[in-house]
């Protein structure tokens, strides 16, 4: 039998009206005189039963408890006549000598799953495309060059900048709806003013390759901070393991410090591995 | 599930066996003595002292009095399976390999090995009631085609008429169990390209399932020999078992036992992977053993397996009640 859930009291508040007039001395002892019997609904189908109960709890008030019990029947093992008298069998051979403690048979600690080789439910067709263009055509177009990539990465991105600048108020004036049907972010917005903050991190950015696995950030700042100011040393590390993948990046306040180390540093022999040390972003000239 | 662990073996497991009842398993393994063990809690019951060989093979009598056993030491040994007492010796001159009673419990098919100059061999004994009246004479001995190769199962067919073996030169063969006839071979080209290393029946004997060292195990229709499903997998199969309840398949295996020592345990795939028996797709494994797996048998009431392994330990798994439910 296997209780699943002990149920819900309902306190009934009722005045004392008729019994009021029994001494509260020997109320006690008539508790079940004054309380309706106990009540039991089912057992149904499913197996579910309700026992309705009414006792005084301690205040004096009288409670009414619904309890609902469902009862299972735990599958025994049903076992023939033959399997049941093997049971008692008397053990043989080794088994006899067998100890408490050295116990042939243990249940293993780890919990072992069946281990799925999918999730189920899903399937390999059940993978959408994401967003599988028809037939050849592009849905990724660039703003500037109109070719097949993320405008934010257009290898022509600097060729297309004045232009752009010069276009755009006369759209603008023009036809006022049409540049509001795609949004451009704020940061990609043509401003007159945006060809002279170029991006931070292109800033005499220089990549050194072929760093051995035990450079850190404060060995290369080491390293290049001779040359001139360094604003950032940025080795670039494996997200799992957390061990150098073997190289970096230095900013320089100046280019000419950049230059300089790039002179320098390539093809230096450091921690027994030659740097490669070289502008990181190809500069269009 | 929690898996229990049987550690009665020295050595590798061969073979698992239930009997009919579900309640009592059977393992072989190469250390001498076959172990018999309460299936439901994995309690050891007794062993089988007597062989001086590995123990290939074993089979039980529907009644669960009579035990047979195959082993290298050129011997298969009845036994009562209540006392642990041998009851009667079947002296060979090479190994035997596998051992089965036929249905009805009154003849029983033993396999030996190639030895020497002796050809691999099925022998047919008659069993009799009366351990008083057993004789060792066998009322057949089939010689089988290339008997330089091994035979690794042979199991008796519908109604004891036929014999289905299947072995190294991976062709599955059917004889007449009367005339000692061969009636039919496997198509070559839709059979095994390795040994075949395990042969299992459907509880009813319509169909059967044979591993191989080819990576696959194929499910075949027991009269006509043809073939049904094929399920393959990534290692080298030793065992295979088939659901008495659902459409489940269990491959064992592993990477060659001489590989083991050699490589991570995680990369020897010592699982034993579930298929459907009809869409032949996996539906997951079961891990824990330290080697490959070389036994698999299926409880009769279909909601417990075990496994033996090349580490010697047995897991006995109590399948959860979410298994009955899995849906691909």
């Amino acid at each position: 039998m296997v209780v699943m859930n002990t149920g819900t009291a309902h306190e009934i508040r009722q005045a004392k009206a008729r019994w009021g007039e029994l001494d509260e001395d020997d109320g006690d002892d008539l508790d079940f005189l004054l309380l309706p019997p106990k009540e039991v609904i089912g057992p149904n189908e499913n197996g579910v039963k309700k026992v309705i109960e009414y006792k005084f709890n301690e205040e004096g008030k009288k409670v009414k408890i619904t309890t609902t019990v469902r009862t299972r029947k735990v599958a025994k093992a049903r076992l023939s006549k033959q399997a049941a008298e093997r049971r008692s069998w008397a053990k043989f051979g080794e088994a006899v000598n067998e100890n408490v403690g050295e116990s042939r048979t243990l249940v293993s600690t780890e919990e072992i799953q069946l281990e799925r080789p999918k999730a189920p439910g899903s399937s390999k067709a059940a993978k959408p495309e994401p967003l599988a263009p028809k037939n050849n055509a592009t849905y990724i177009k660039c703003r500037y060059c109109k070719g097949e990539h993320w405008t934010s990465s257009c290898p022509h991105k600097d060729l297309f900048q004045d232009t752009e600048v010069s276009e755009v108020p006369v759209s603008d004036n023009q036809t006022p709806g049409a540049s509001k049907t795609t949004y451009v972010p704020p940061g990609l917005r043509p401003r007159a003013d945006k060809t002279e903050v170029r991006p931070r991190r292109d800033e005499n950015s220089v990549r050194v390759t072929n760093l051995s696995e035990d450079t850190r950030e404060p060995d290369l700042r080491e390293l290049f901070l001779p040359f001139g100011e360094v604003s950032r040393v940025y080795v670039a590390l494996d997200k799992e393991t957390q061990v150098s993948r073997g190289f970096g990046f230095v900013n320089f306040l100046r280019r000419e410090d950049a230059q300089k180390a790039i002179n320098k540093l390539n093809g230096y022999g450091y921690d027994n591995l030659i740097l490669s040390v070289e502008w990181a972003a190809p500069r269009p000239n | 599930m929690r898996p229990i662990l049987m550690k009665g073996h020295e050595r590798p497991l061969t073979f698992l066996k239930y009997n009919r009842d579900g309640d009592l398993l059977f393992s072989c393994a190469k250390d001498h003595t076959p172990n018999v063990w309460f299936a439901d809690n994995g309690e050891r019951l007794g062993t089988y002292r007597g062989h001086n060989g590995a123990v290939w093979c074993c089979d039980v009598s529907r009644d669960s009095s009579r035990l047979i056993t195959g082993s290298a030491d050129q011997s298969a040994k009845l036994w009562d399976v209540q006392s642990g007492q041998q009851v009667f010796t079947f002296n060979f001159d090479s190994p035997t390999r596998s051992v089965e009673f036929s249905v009805g419990d009154k003849l029983a098919v033993i396999t030996t090995d190639p030895f020497m100059e002796l050809t691999s061999a099925i022998h047919v004994k008659r069993i009799a009631g009366d351990p008083a009246d057993q004789t060792a004479e066998s009322i057949l001995t089939l010689k089988v085609p290339q008997g330089r190769m091994k035979i690794n199962r042979a199991v008796w067919g519908p109604l004891n008429s036929t014999i289905i073996s299947a072995g190294e030169d991976a062709i599955i063969r059917i004889w007449d169990s009367e005339t000692g006839k061969l009636l039919q071979e496997n198509q070559k080209e839709e059979g095994h390209t390795k040994t075949i290393t395990s042969l299992v029946k459907s509880p009813d004997g319509s169909h059967f399932l044979t591993g191989s060292l080819d990576k696959s195990a194929k499910l075949w229709d027991t009269r006509t020999l043809t073939l049904i499903k094929t399920y393959r997998t990534e290692s080298p199969v030793n065992a295979v078992a088939m659901s008495p309840l659902l459409n489940h398949v269990v491959l064992g295996g592993g990477q060659d036992a001489i590989n083991v020592t050699t490589t991570d345990h995680r990369a020897g795939k010592f699982e034993a992977k579930f298929y459907d028996k009809i869409l032949q797709e996996e539906i997951g494994g079961v891990k824990g053993h330290f080697g490959p797996i070389n036994a698999l048998a299926f409880n009769p009431d279909g909601k417990s397996f075990s496994s033996g392994g090349e580490d010697g330990y047995i897991r006995l798994h109590h399948f959860d009640h979410d298994y009955f439910n899995i849906k691909i």
